[in-house]
């Protein structure tokens, strides 16, 4: 993306686009037969992960190894505050979107010192330390076999989120939120900054913009964003476990914003939903499967970096949010 | 058993442990000073020198020296042939950008990972130790194997040194480290010098996996372990230098055994590694290296 981009900028277009894609999976919702439904509820959510990540990494340019422990700050702190303290589900949505944010500004504010390959390292260790952290206090935590959330404490008011229909919308509506915080953040003057940044910058320091307050505040939302998954992930499906505090699961946001474009609005949900296809059709015939996701990795980054929706976008549509 | 022999115990234990450690941290170490990369897949290296070791080891009837000796020469060979196609296939193809070259350095950890478990399984095997002679110690007998782990590291460590320090091809290497464009200026092909780096690294990590082969079980996921402590060396001794390398192999080494032996594991492993990312954010030189250039 170097040179002198000319945009042409069609707004009605890109609103109209997202409501499209939102709506057309309100209507899967009827087609879908029940097991690739689970799966749509489960990729809907990890996509809100997937673009947490692409807030720091597509639109910043802060290439991060360990963005697991967002996710596992929301998995945690929902999960544990309902299941010991018995909070309900809201009070626990937002006690993991907290924990999140706070983990991502203590975090921001020691790695953000570094940049490129140091920071990268310094990212992936943190979130050592969390997964470590969680098997120590396996009193708490569960540990490796993590606990699951009862049934009764997953209710919202009237909304049974045990139930999959509720809980299909219920992802969908964390999708549609998580689409118009993206595209509200990367459309405003602000965010514009934050690409700057990610293209050149000293000359955005030059320009007299506070780049480590930018780039700390686009930490905290990603790391925000990405708790909300962890949270919803927990009380949507009502397993909480160390599993996901590994740094496999550092990678796979990595992946799934690479496959489907970075720095693209809705290239998180297609790389996450292809990428969850190909490991779930491919778990059938090896056990071997993250192989594929190997291959994945190396083929995107040698031949196809801008990922499936950033070259629809530098060929087709250059108003592509 | 007293406080005193328990010590020395656990001393031994983190020497043996230093020695590998070190090994595969100047590879790692190396190939992050010469071509200015991150290569996460050099745990893999590791388990692949262990793998193919055992492998050897069982192609060879009788005499277990014999299967040792053989794996020991060939495992290194067939690593380093293994590295050198993966660096002429993708990191070339890259230009060593240092944030696509981690990206499929992740990707070629889990290509290795996954074939070793469809090809060599998810059991853990051993390869017998060459020989199998204890020396008595008044309080406990100590394998002879053991001490002969940390001469043989010695010994490979000295050769590197020797042969980055006194020969041509050290000159080279370290000419393409201090500078690369002035290097290619003056006609030296950095590209294959990039090549053989990438290869000698991965030899380093195999021979430190054959070395450990006997006294530690061959795992296809036994990888892990030595990528981390390898990272903790390699930036607590100041990424790059190779003096600072050995030196913080040793004392994370040693002190690694030293607290596994008096307190939990897990805690050791998350104070280590919290304390190796502070380093990193505040003193991005390491403990002992210098300012970057």
């Amino acid at each position: 993306m170097s040179g002198p981009a000319v945009r042409n900028d069609r707004p009605m277009a890109a609103a109209l686009l997202h409501v499209a894609v939102v709506l057309v999976f309100v209507a899967l919702q009827y087609v879908l037969p029940d097991y690739h439904r689970a799966v749509f509820s489960r990729v809907l959510v990890l996509a809100v992960f997937a673009m947490g990540y692409n807030l720091a990494f597509g639109y910043t340019g802060l290439l991060s190894l360990g963005h697991a422990m967002f996710f596992c700050a929301g998995l945690y702190g929902a999960g544990m505050t309902m299941s010991m303290l018995g909070w309900n589900v809201a009070a626990g949505l937002v006690a993991g979107i907290v924990c999140g944010a706070a983990l991502a500004l203590v975090i921001g504010l020691l790695a953000l010192r570094t940049t490129g390959v140091a920071f990268m390292i310094v990212t992936l260790m943190f979130a050592q330390v969390l997964y470590l952290v969680i098997l120590y206090f396996n009193e708490y935590t569960g540990g490796d076999q993590g606990f699951s959330l009862r049934p009764a404490a997953r209710q919202l008011g009237p909304f049974d989120l045990t139930d999959p229909t509720t809980r299909y919308f219920a992802a969908l509506a964390l999708f549609a939120a998580a689409l118009a915080v993206t595209l509200a953040i990367v459309r405003s003057p602000r965010g514009r900054v934050l690409v700057a940044i990610r293209e050149n910058e000293d000359r955005v320091r030059m320009l007299g913009y506070n780049v480590f307050a930018a780039k700390l505040a686009a930490v905290v939302l990603s790391g925000a964003l990405c708790a909300a998954a962890g949270a919803t992930y927990a009380i949507l499906f009502g397993y909480v476990g160390a599993t996901f505090a590994t740094i496999q699961y550092s990678i796979l946001p990595l992946l799934w914003v690479l496959l489907g474009g970075a720095a693209t609005a809705l290239g998180p949900l297609v790389g996450t939903l292809f990428m969850y296809y190909v490991v779930d059709i491919t778990s059938n015939y090896t056990t071997a499967y993250l192989l594929f996701v190997g291959v994945a990795l190396i083929l995107l980054v040698l031949y196809f970096p801008k990922g499936v929706l950033g070259t629809v976008r530098e060929r087709w549509l250059p108003w592509l949010p | 058993m007293a406080f005193g022999p328990h010590l020395l115990l656990a001393v031994l234990e983190g020497l043996v442990s230093s020695a590998v450690l070190a090994l595969t941290a100047l590879g790692l170490s190396l190939v992050f000073g010469v071509m200015r990369i991150v290569n996460v897949a050099h745990g893999e290296f590791f388990m692949l020198g262990a793998v193919f070791a055992w492998w050897f080891s069982t192609m060879v009837a009788g005499d277990p020296a014999l299967g040792f000796l053989l794996a020991l020469v060939l495992a290194p060979l067939v690593v380093g042939a293994i590295a050198l196609v993966a660096e002429r296939l993708v990191l070339r193809r890259l230009n060593y950008d240092p944030e696509a070259t981690i990206v499929a350095t992740i990707g070629m950890l889990y290509i290795f990972e996954q074939l070793a478990l469809m090809f060599y399984g998810p059991e853990a095997r051993a390869v017998p130790a060459p020989f199998d002679f204890r020396i008595t110690l008044p309080w406990f007998g100590y394998s002879a194997y053991k001490l002969a782990i940390i001469a043989a590291s010695i010994l490979v460590m000295l050769a590197t040194w020797f042969v980055l320090t006194r020969t041509r091809i050290g000159l080279v290497m370290r000419a393409t480290q201090y500078d690369r464009e002035t290097a290619q200026a003056f006609g030296i092909p950095v590209d294959r010098v990039y090549a053989g780096v990438f290869a000698l690294g991965a030899m380093l990590a195999a021979i430190a996996a054959v070395l450990i082969v006997p006294i530690q079980q061959a795992h296809y996921l036994m990888g892990t372990d030595p990528l981390l402590l390898s990272f903790i060396v390699v930036i607590i001794g100041g990424l790059g230098s190779l003096r600072g390398t050995v030196v913080a192999a040793v004392l994370i080494g040693l002190s690694d055994g030293i607290i596994a032996v008096f307190f939990s594991p897990t805690l050791a492993k998350m104070l280590a590694t919290l304390f190796v990312a502070l380093v990193l954010v505040f003193r991005p030189q390491g403990l002992f290296g210098t300012t970057a250039r």
